[in-house]
């Protein structure tokens, strides 16, 4: 194809292109995304115990142990929208990789960062249509492979 | 006229100068090593409501700083050559809208200043054209959103990635006398060494500048030491050691025995500080070395640091769909020989 590259295939090429990409560090990225990630969940551990507790329980009236997992979820997505829209949460994801990425707050960011990048082509054609962009494929699959999932435990149960 | 030289070399006939440039920038490049040298600073958003805004304000505030650094009317200028990132150069559209000059949309990708430079000079040469005005701006905000993810999305980047320079940059072409001048020109091929991985630019993009510095060199019968310096842009730090490891394969070294360095620099390389700035294997998009060569390259051909300079024009041809349904990334680059006088 190229024939002042003479001396070069595709082949010799993917080996050189190999050679010359430096890898993320897998350790490091590892140590951050567990980090983080454990962070999040210790936060939304908090949350949870602390509204669950007897003096809150005394103040805010009972609240039964699956109340209080919903409203530790909406929390936390809460707290992602509110770090995605003050332009802070992808800076930790920068280090943190799959440690924000994976827990409710990275699903929270998914969402809302689209639909803050999309806001100047509209409500409809812009937030509307492309909010789902990135978190669009996790609701697709997630749900078939829930159906997935109940049959096969409908069958051996 | 211009004369063909072999297969893809064109040598100016009509001394073609480059009289003016003037670069904006954002401030992740201002910050960089280069940052002194850039014309003016403006946000990434530049008080914009869109990306998309932002980008064609870039263009258009160039456009109105080099025609009050160059003091012509619109009248007397034959035509503007630009390009940006944006689906359908909607940037440089929208931008040089109201400048009521004859316009050329170009696609190049990185390539655009580049191509650009080779399209304004053979227009030069054509005889009929004395003024054009060649133009590259991206943003990164806008990059990001047409070909990754959404700005704010919270994920990381291999270290093989580069990142979209923010900036515009603008080069008056003329055949009046002053300045630096185009001695030639080399269109390059689409060079495709299935590379697919979007995250590797440099590495898409290294066997072009290799096949067109490699056409200059032997259209001409010249060696690498015949230029002071081989610039690309924008290779980045992965490209830039595949680029000089390709070039030593095919028997051109771009290494300096005399004075110990590497001929070739890279303005993706230069642009960021990559350790400082965390910007992994630099900066790229039209922007970068339309920006770097308006501003630091220029001053450094006028200043007499540099006398001859191959000038080498990078772009990855793809698109998010091409990128999407797995086509390999194809590579151009063209190359303008500049001579300071």
């Amino acid at each position: 194809m190229s024939n002042h590259l003479n001396k070069l295939t595709e082949k010799k090429y993917s080996e050189m292109t190999n050679r010359y990409s430096k890898k993320s560090g897998l350790i490091k990225d590892c140590f951050f995304a567990f980090v983080f990630g454990g962070l999040i969940c210790i936060i939304a551990q908090l949350f949870h115990d602390i509204i669950i507790s007897s003096t809150a329980q005394k103040i805010f009236g009972t609240l039964t142990e699956e109340n209080a997992k919903a409203l530790t979820v909406m929390f936390m997505v809460f707290v992602g929208v509110l770090l995605t829209a003050f332009n802070v949460y992808d800076e930790i994801g920068n280090i943190a990789g799959a440690g924000t990425i994976v827990p409710i707050t990275g699903f929270a960011n998914s969402i809302t960062s689209p639909a803050m990048e999309y806001k100047s082509e509209g409500f409809i054609l812009g937030v509307g249509a492309q909010m789902f962009q990135v978190a669009g494929p996790v609701i697709v699959y997630g749900t078939a492979a829930s159906v997935i999932a109940g049959f096969i435990y409908y069958l051996i149960k | 006229m211009s004369t063909k030289q072999g297969k893809q070399t064109y040598t100016n006939d009509r001394k073609v100068y480059i009289k003016e440039t003037a670069a904006i920038v954002g401030p992740r490049e201002k910050e960089g090593p280069l940052g002194d040298y850039f014309d003016e600073v403006q946000n990434e958003d530049f008080d914009e409501k869109s990306w998309e805004r932002a980008e064609a304000k870039f263009t258009g505030s160039v456009f109105q700083k080099l025609m009050r650094k160059i003091q012509l009317k619109t009248d007397d200028i034959d035509c503007i050559l630009a390009g940006d990132l944006m689906n359908q150069c909607i940037a440089s559209s929208i931008g040089l809208r109201d400048s009521g000059v004859p316009y050329l949309g170009l696609f190049g990708a990185c390539s655009t200043i580049a191509e650009g430079m080779v399209t304004g000079s053979l227009l030069i040469n054509s005889g009929g054209m004395d003024n054009v005005i060649c133009m590259a701006s991206s943003n990164f905000c806008a990059a990001e959103k047409t070909f990754r993810m959404p700005v704010e999305q919270g994920g990381q980047r291999p270290p093989t990635a580069q990142w979209t320079v923010s900036g515009a940059a603008g080069l008056w072409l003329s055949s009046q006398s002053g300045g630096p001048v185009i001695t030639s020109v080399t269109i390059g091929k689409i060079t495709d060494f299935n590379v697919t991985d979007a995250n590797n630019m440099g590495a898409a993009m290294a066997p072009a500048a290799a096949d067109t510095i490699i056409a200059h060199l032997s259209d001409l019968g010249l060696e690498p030491s015949y230029y002071d310096a081989i610039i690309t842009g924008d290779l980045g730090l992965t490209g830039s050691g595949m680029l000089r490891e390709l070039m030593d394969m095919h028997g051109y070294s771009l290494y300096d025995e005399r004075n110990n360095c590497f001929r070739h620099q890279d303005c993706g390389a230069m642009i960021f500080d990559p350790i400082k700035q965390k910007t992994h294997s630099g900066g790229s998009g039209c922007g970068c070395i339309a920006s770097v060569f308006a501003s630091y390259f220029y001053k450094q051909l006028q200043g007499g640091n540099l006398k001859r300079i191959l000038v080498v024009g990078t772009g990855a041809l793809m698109s998010p769909v091409s990128v999407k349904q797995s086509e390999s990334i194809s590579g151009i680059a063209h190359a303008v020989a500049i001579e300071a006088q």
